[in-house]
């Protein structure tokens, strides 16, 4: 609370009090977020009467489980590393691909739309789409003659759930990597270009170390995004895939895995996962934006 | 060549994009075998469960917003003007809804707040709604903060304060009649986004059990065939229009506040 003190020095006033200002926030948040958390994360080191206990992290070590998080983990790392992909090369279409000016504005705001676009009606726009009497799907078997599922793809699995979630990947993507192309300056190029740098080489020894750490921290928060979204993978699946998110919030309606204890433990992992995600992109930015300064 | 290959880019990314959303258009528009009709979207309207729902979640939207701008804008107000040291820390604090998934918070919710607890808000109707909107703002917060923050960083709080001061203002008045009109465009851009949030929210509501709009088209799309297709462009529509309230809110200001 040292700084509490320091900021007591201007006006008149005796008592350092300042910090009661945030006492309601602070009180709301210990209760209705940190409290719950800490909540989960003691009950899965804790046995149904309260002793410690590894039990419960051990339990999630079954065949399962354990593949339920490899599913979930998978999906995660191929919607972020595609979207961070795909929506890389648009944004960077559009910022340097001498597209006409005017397409920057309404993109920018389509992507504000589209990656706010999740849950359960992205699941139905997709199924109305790609699902089994879906136009892409009726389009693609009446006129090419092109069967998806017998080409082996099928909604409701990996690669469905991974198409889907681009949907809001992508533009969570252009939108934080817009910026960061527009911190290139023009001066490094041109400096590189007098050194005699193709293109080819800008790009590789110029720019991409420089964005390196924003590409991968954006990466890592795509991963956590992907990882936690339960409503889309629900509403297309039912429960027919079992991902973490899905195991965990059947787990809670009824207790599928029959031990109270051993959904705090997944609810845990849950935390771990994304909590090291996000760790190493607030990591990365920060030493991104010393340099894009 | 490299035209060549940013268009190709981008019309890789339209025809990405509009798919999905010309596939439920047409989907939603097809209950009537051999013609076009607006019969789903009827059906949706006509139902009772989705007046409920939709009139539900609006409610909860309305409630979170109101309860997220009063714990808000005086909390960043004060932190900037006299806690400016526990910036970082608070902005962390914001942050962390973004780390923690929802599912695992309510999860926490559940456990804490059930009928045998000292603070027993599961145990009655309007202690869930009261949890599930407290559950909201958790949500809403990083956005929330983070355009109050931003709008505040425009204007100087610090004159204003003490012009107000000496004028014989006191804590309320500066707030409601000198900061909040200030910030009224970024208090208004996170109320929006915080709407599209909430109207579409299902893990929560869900696991709560609340008759929220979320659960309510999930159940429809487990049950049905054309009506979800038209829940799908009507939230989609929800979504624009709140994202479209933000830009139109925006310029009014001369400086744009930086999309979450």
């Amino acid at each position: 609370m040292s700084s509490a003190h320091t900021g007591a020095r201007p006006p008149a006033r005796r008592l350092p009090l300042h910090w009661l200002g945030v006492l309601p926030f602070a009180a709301f948040v210990f209760l209705f977020l940190i409290l719950p958390t800490m909540k989960i994360v003691v009950g899965a080191f804790q046995t149904p009467d309260g002793s410690f206990t590894f039990d419960n992290v051990i339990g999630l070590f079954t065949p399962s489980i354990l593949s339920a998080y490899w599913i979930s983990i998978k999906i995660s790392i191929a919607s972020a590393l595609l979207g961070c992909l795909i929506g890389f090369a648009i944004a960077s279409a559009v910022v340097f691909g001498g597209l006409p000016k005017w397409i920057r504005g309404p993109l920018l705001t389509f992507s504000g739309v589209a990656s706010n676009f999740a849950g359960v009606p992205l699941a139905f726009a997709f199924l109305a789409t790609l699902g089994p009497v879906g136009i892409l799907t009726v389009f693609l078997r009446s006129n090419f003659g092109l069967d998806l599922r017998l080409l082996g793809f099928n909604l409701l699995s990996f690669w469905g759930l991974t198409v889907t979630y681009l949907f809001f990947q992508i533009p969570l993507m252009i939108l934080i990597i817009t910026p960061a192309l527009d911190g290139l300056k023009r001066e490094w190029r041109e400096a590189a270009e007098i050194l005699g740098a193709t293109g080819l080489q800008y790009w590789r020894m110029v720019a991409f170390p420089i964005l390196l750490p924003s590409l991968l921290g954006t990466l890592a928060l795509l991963f956590a995004n992907a990882f936690g979204a339960v409503a889309t993978a629900i509403a297309l699946t039912g429960s027919s895939l079992s991902i973490v998110p899905i195991l965990l919030f059947a787990q809670i309606r009824g207790d599928v895995l029959g031990n109270p204890h051993l959904g705090y433990a997944l609810a845990f992992g849950m935390i771990v996962v994304t909590g090291i995600a996000n760790a190493i992109y607030i990591w990365l930015r920060a030493r991104s934006e010393r340099w894009l300064k | 060549m490299k035209k060549i290959w940013a268009w190709g880019a981008l019309i890789f990314g339209l025809l990405y994009f509009t798919l999905p959303l010309i596939g439920m258009t047409n989907f939603s528009l097809k209950m009537r075998r051999g013609e076009y009709s607006f019969d789903a979207y009827a059906k949706v309207f006509s139902d009772p469960r989705f007046q409920e729902t939709f009139t539900y979640s609006i409610m909860q939207a309305l409630f979170t917003i109101a309860f997220g701008v009063l714990l808000v804008v005086p909390t960043a107000y004060w932190v900037r003007l006299k806690l400016p040291g526990l910036r970082p820390y608070i902005e962390f604090i914001t942050l962390l809804p973004l780390v923690i998934p929802a599912i695992v918070i309510v999860f926490g919710y559940i456990r804490l707040y059930n009928t045998s607890s000292w603070l027993p808000l599961t145990g009655s109707i309007a202690g869930t709604n009261v949890l599930l909107m407290f559950g909201y703002a958790i949500l809403a917060l990083p956005y929330m903060y983070r355009a109050v923050d931003t709008g505040l960083r425009t204007i100087d709080i610090a004159t204003l304060t003490e012009a107000a001061q000496s004028l014989g203002a006191g804590w309320a008045t500066i707030l409601g009649r000198i900061i909040l009109p200030n910030v009224l465009v970024a208090v208004l851009s996170g109320a929006f986004l915080t709407f599209a949030i909430v109207i579409g929210e299902f893990t929560m509501a869900a696991l709560l059990n609340r008759p929220a709009f979320g659960p309510y088209m999930q159940l429809l799309g487990a049950n049905r065939a054309y009506e979800p297709a038209a829940l799908a462009v009507i939230a989609f529509g929800i979504t624009w229009g709140c994202l479209g309230l933000i830009q139109l809110v925006s310029r009014f200001q001369k400086i744009a506040p930086p999309k979450a």
